[in-house]
């Protein structure tokens, strides 16, 4: 396996020393790394898992609108942050691994490296109250 | 190739009988091939170390080019989201920190940025990479045939990694030196004034090599010395690092004037 880009890498740096969930996922969406304040998110631990596909970690990450319906993939800020190349934000409702429903807020922005290349997006999270 | 330190000090240069062993002058490299060409890695006070080598040798003067009006030379750098190089350049390269500007050369001087992909240059095969170091940081792959040199004298590929060395796709400069006949590597600190310099761009000599380690790496030559460390400190830190432990590759303390064939 090549090396990721430096710029991922350094983001993974900042995320690992960072208190607030965040995700890193590649253009396909596929989940790079995790932060452990995010792995309560997705009931996993990363060590355990590595990377996932985007099919994988959004069978374990279901966020459920106000209405009590699925949120489509396509309006989560990851998604927008890949597909439109813009920051967006979110909140909605998702039940932890203990059972309880949270609503959390999500803001996502995509990684621009040099020479536009799109490299990924991060995606932030907390609860709100 | 042939390979020869002309700097090897990191930061600021340190001349003095008390780095006379090691070198004060910083960072400058020769690579020589198998052509004419004559590449220059780093332009540090060492580069007039090279550039008085050629006139002694009198060969092609190393930097008399610079002062011919039809000849083309050709400089690469690290690039940037916001200034080109030439702009950069001329920012240091200008009084009053400089007494000459870029544009008094006679000589057709191009710039580029090193492009994302491999490129040519008189023969050399290069690869270019943002590495982990503040402001946007190259380091260098340079190949000729199969054989292959890392210059990697900017380097703190520790930054932020709770146990260092990471896995190798998560690791900064990997792609670089991956199995590199020669890496030079940025081995600036003691691990414990690393620890009062963490985010600085440079790296522990312990960490340096780790990543060679876990490059694969045939040789190290550790690189860009600290300006405060004199040739007794670098011998007591190239004795502690030859002592930690069984390494997989050739450890070589970069001295000025060492020449390498790769």
């Amino acid at each position: 396996m090549s090396q990721k880009a430096i710029e991922l890498i350094l983001m993974r740096q900042l995320a690992s020393s960072l208190a607030m969930p965040i995700f890193l996922v590649d253009p396909l969406g596929n989940l790079l790394f995790y932060n452990e304040p995010a792995e309560r998110l997705l009931g996993r631990r990363y060590d355990e898992t590595g990377e996932m596909s985007m099919k994988e970690w959004r069978t374990l990450f279901a966020p459920i609108a106000e209405d009590g319906s699925p949120v489509p993939g396509e309006v989560l800020p990851l998604s927008i942050a890949l597909h439109k190349h813009r920051a967006a934000h979110l909140a909605f409702w998702l039940k932890g691994p203990d059972g309880i429903s949270k609503k959390i807020g999500a803001t996502a922005f995509p990684l621009e490296g040099q020479g536009a290349r799109l490299l990924g997006a991060v995606g932030i999270f907390w609860e709100e109250s | 190739m042939k390979v020869t330190l002309w700097g090897t000090r990191g930061s600021l240069a340190a001349p003095g009988p008390e780095t006379i062993r090691y070198g004060g002058n910083t960072s400058c490299v020769e690579v020589r091939g198998h052509g004419r060409a004559l590449l220059v890695l780093d332009a540090g006070t060492g580069s007039g170390i090279l550039a008085m080598v050629a006139l002694r040798l009198g060969a092609n003067a190393a930097f008399e080019p610079l002062y011919e009006p039809a000849r083309e030379i050709h400089i690469w750098g690290p690039p940037s989201p916001t200034l080109d190089l030439r702009t950069r350049l001329a920012r240091y390269l200008s009084p009053p920190l400089f007494p000459l500007r870029l544009r008094d050369l006679p000589c057709d001087l191009m710039l580029h940025n090193v492009p994302p992909e491999r490129f040519e240059v008189g023969g050399f095969e290069v690869e270019a990479e943002l590495v982990c170091h503040p402001g946007s940081t190259v380091g260098y792959r340079i190949s000729e045939g199969n054989r292959s040199l890392a210059y990697l004298p900017d380097h703190e590929p520790a930054l932020g990694v709770r146990a260092f060395p990471a896995k190798p796709e998560w690791t900064s400069g990997f792609d670089l030196a991956a199995d590199a006949d020669l890496l030079i590597h940025d081995a600036q600190y003691t691990t414990e004034e690393y620890q009062q310099r963490i985010g600085w761009g440079h790296s522990a000599t312990r960490d340096a090599l780790a990543f060679a380690t876990l490059s694969g790496a045939r040789r190290l030559v550790s690189f860009h010395h600290d300006p405060t460390h004199d040739d007794v400190m670098l011998d007591r830190i190239d004795a502690a690092a030859r002592a930690a432990g069984d390494v997989t590759f050739a450890l070589i303390a970069g001295t000025e004037g060492a020449t390498f064939e790769v």
